[in-house]
């Protein structure tokens, strides 16, 4: 019993990972219907800067980690304007290209910089554990589910609650309505791209203590997230995240209960009976076709 | 500029439109059939490969350019084609039935992917087509007694009516010829068939087709099937032509590169697969040239602008330095990538239409014709 919890709550702290990067899938997802295939890498690249203002710059933690994020959110900013936007309203299938193609420009280039390394961050988080009973619970860990919480909160405050949420949405219903209606739909998309930039990096630097930044974490991580995303359905915020968490518990418990080999498998078997039995996710919008 | 007076159907879906086609093809073909005797060893080796890529890239066409399905899983069916052969060879058994059995295994497996996949379209295919390459290659490393897991197999010299055929003999390189002109021809009359022409209706729209009485799920399930199929084949070859397999050749990498040779090369035409292959297989050999003269021609240009000796010496040096980082073939295949997307979305096949016709138009030729049209309102989900 101890040990399903034990590996419950690392399940959860993982999926809750995956969640958040998910979110970034989603939320330009719903904003542009890009599908953007270079989520991990930013979320890579987050964490690498993250690493440059703490671990090398000696900053502050809680300093570093804001850095980081303003840095990331720019930069998310520039990519949307530079690979993005010249190509809004083409087929899915170009920009998804696109996407890849920026993917893998981003993972040579952090090789370049950063090289090839595992490199690590220290947290106020990385040491000490909370106990309680028998059950032991590290902190980097817990760390990544509130701040996965506190996140998600305060995006669906944002959204439900702000002006520019509601533009945010009005646009993802419809671009040329939402711009017809005075949306500056160009400006809402690139700060869509900021915030899904600013989201992966949160993942990206919750990660650190827990897997290490290295160039590959982004490919690999982003792998993983696709199917929360898809078990989610891909235009839901809380569906990201719970799909995040049902990979990220499936993982862990198949790595435990399973014979060896399940656990980087499990996912994907999952996530294609999901998808066989309800082809929208767990959470999507059944639309009907138009002619 | 030649017009073509169509007076019936049968003049729409010739093989040969008219015979200016027959002598340029029949050109190429002759000056594919002399090269080994011209190239070096390594470009005929080159060549191989760019056979391979080519077969797989008409396989993926067939797929994604022809019937709209997208699919990031074609190095799955690479790796089940090769893992046949390669399997079916520790028992004796010879060329011409590992290569049909090669080809039928992955065809049914394709077409048992191609179920899940009818229920799915855009993105979610997509992730179950990587799902489906992931699981496979999980499974090509585990299944030990099969596989030899990831120790990897070593396959045997290839032996083709009792005469061998080694990997880098001419022979080989005819074989490869044979299979991808064999491919390219069987899939031109496939789309002039029925089943192709239902192929495509299904790309322009799934609804539109299935009330002009398409059965939708059969020839997208046929669709998958033979794009599988023909993948399985190249599999057999890309086994013989690298002697060794293992799983970690068969990643998500290799898929994403099938997708690329498409994309470079043009989605819409089957010369977009030979041009993509071309491109994706010729680029390394580039690379490694620019990587070793560069440095020399950069300092070299600089010294004619009037750089001292030492400054020349130094650009040299930093200019070699930043040639062999790491990881700079991944940023250019990136840069490529994106590039082509945003400048060249028809592919160098796209580009090559586009000069043709400046000059058959000249003066009169308009960017407009190949603009394509941007749609702003939410397309893809509501379709």
């Amino acid at each position: 019993m101890l040990d399903f919890v034990q590996q419950l709550v690392s399940g959860v702290a993982l999926g809750c990972v995956y969640g958040l990067i998910a979110l970034g899938f989603v939320l330009v997802y719903k904003a542009t219907e890009v599908v953007n295939f270079a989520q991990g890498d930013l979320m890579m690249l987050g964490g690498f800067f993250a690493f440059t203002f703490i671990g090398m710059m000696g900053l502050n933690y809680w300093i570093g980690f804001a850095g980081a994020v303003a840095a990331m959110a720019l930069f998310g900013m520039v990519a949307e304007r530079v690979v993005v936007r010249p190509i809004l309203g083409y087929p899915q299938f170009s920009i998804i290209m696109a996407t890849i193609g920026l993917g893998y420009f981003l993972r040579s280039v952090a090789g370049m910089i950063w090289g090839t390394d595992d490199l690590k961050i220290e947290t106020p988080f990385s040491q000490g554990v909370l106990r309680m009973g028998s059950l032991v619970l590290a902190y980097d860990k817990l760390s990544v589910i509130a701040a996965t919480m506190i996140l998600c909160t305060l995006l669906w405050l944002f959204f439900n609650k702000t002006t520019l949420g509601t533009a945010m949405r009005a646009s993802s219903e419809n671009m040329l309505a939402a711009y017809y209606m005075g949306i500056p739909v160009k400006r809402v998309v690139s700060v869509v791209w900021a915030i899904s930039a600013a989201v992966a990096t949160c993942a990206g630097v919750l990660l650190a203590p827990i897997t290490f930044i290295h160039s590959n974490v982004g490919l690999v991580l982003g792998l993983k997230a696709f199917p929360a995303a898809v078990l989610g359905g891909f235009g839901s915020i809380p569906g990201a995240v719970v799909g995040g968490v049902l990979i990220g518990v499936i993982e862990s418990m198949a790595g435990f209960y399973l014979p060896e080999g399940w656990k980087d498998v499990a996912p994907y078997v999952v996530l294609l009976t999901v998808l066989l039995l309800k082809p929208e996710g767990l959470f999507g919008l059944h639309v009907r076709k138009k002619v | 500029m030649r017009f073509l007076f169509k007076t019936d159907y049968e003049d729409d879906i010739k093989l040969f439109p008219h015979s200016g086609y027959v002598v340029s093809y029949g050109i190429l073909l002759a000056l594919l059939l002399i090269a080994p005797y011209v190239l070096s060893s390594y470009l005929m080796s080159q060549l191989v490969f760019v056979c391979i890529y080519a077969i797989v890239g008409v396989a993926l066409l067939i797929l994604t350019g022809f019937t709209g399905q997208a699919s990031l899983g074609h190095a799955a069916f690479l790796a089940i084609g090769a893992y046949t052969a390669a399997y079916l060879q520790t028992y004796n058994v010879p060329f011409p039935v590992y290569f049909l059995a090669a080809g039928l295994l992955t065809g049914i497996i394709g077409a048992m992917v191609g179920f899940p996949a009818l229920r799915l379209t855009g993105i979610y295919l997509v992730i179950a087509t990587i799902s489906f390459a992931l699981i496979v290659e999980e499974i090509l490393a585990r299944w030990e007694s099969v596989t030899h897991g990831n120790e990897g197999m070593r396959v045997k010299t290839l032996s083709l009516l009792g005469v061998t055929v080694p990997r880098d003999s001419p022979t080989f390189y005819y074989l490869c010829l044979a299979v991808l002109v064999l491919t390219i021809v069987g899939t031109l009359n496939l789309l002039r068939s029925p089943t192709g022409r239902a192929f495509v209706a299904i790309r322009d729209s799934e609804t539109a087709a299935r009330s002009m009485g398409v059965n939708v799920a059969l020839y997208k399930v046929k669709s998958f099937a033979i794009s599988a199929a023909i993948t399985g084949f190249a599999g057999v070859l890309f086994a013989h032509k690298l002697s060794f397999i293992s799983p970690e050749m068969f990643t998500l990498q290799l898929s994403i590169e099938f997708i690329i040779v498409i994309l470079i090369g043009g989605t819409f035409s089957l010369h977009g697969a030979v041009l993509g292959a071309i491109f994706i297989v010729m680029i390394d050999p580039f690379l490694t040239y620019l990587k070793d003269d560069m440095p020399g021609i950069i300092a070299g240009i600089a010294a004619t602008f009037g750089a001292s000796p030492a400054t020349a010496g130094s650009i040299q040096s930093s200019v070699a330095a930043f040639a062999s980082l790491n990881g700079l073939k991944g940023a250019i295949y990136g840069i490529i990538i994106v590039l082509f997307v945003l400048f060249e979305p028809l592919g160098l096949y796209g580009r090559w239409l586009k000069i043709k016709l400046f000059f058959q138009l000249f003066p009169l030729y308009k960017r407009a014709t190949f603009k394509r049209q941007k749609i702003y309102v939410k397309s893809e989900r509501n379709r």
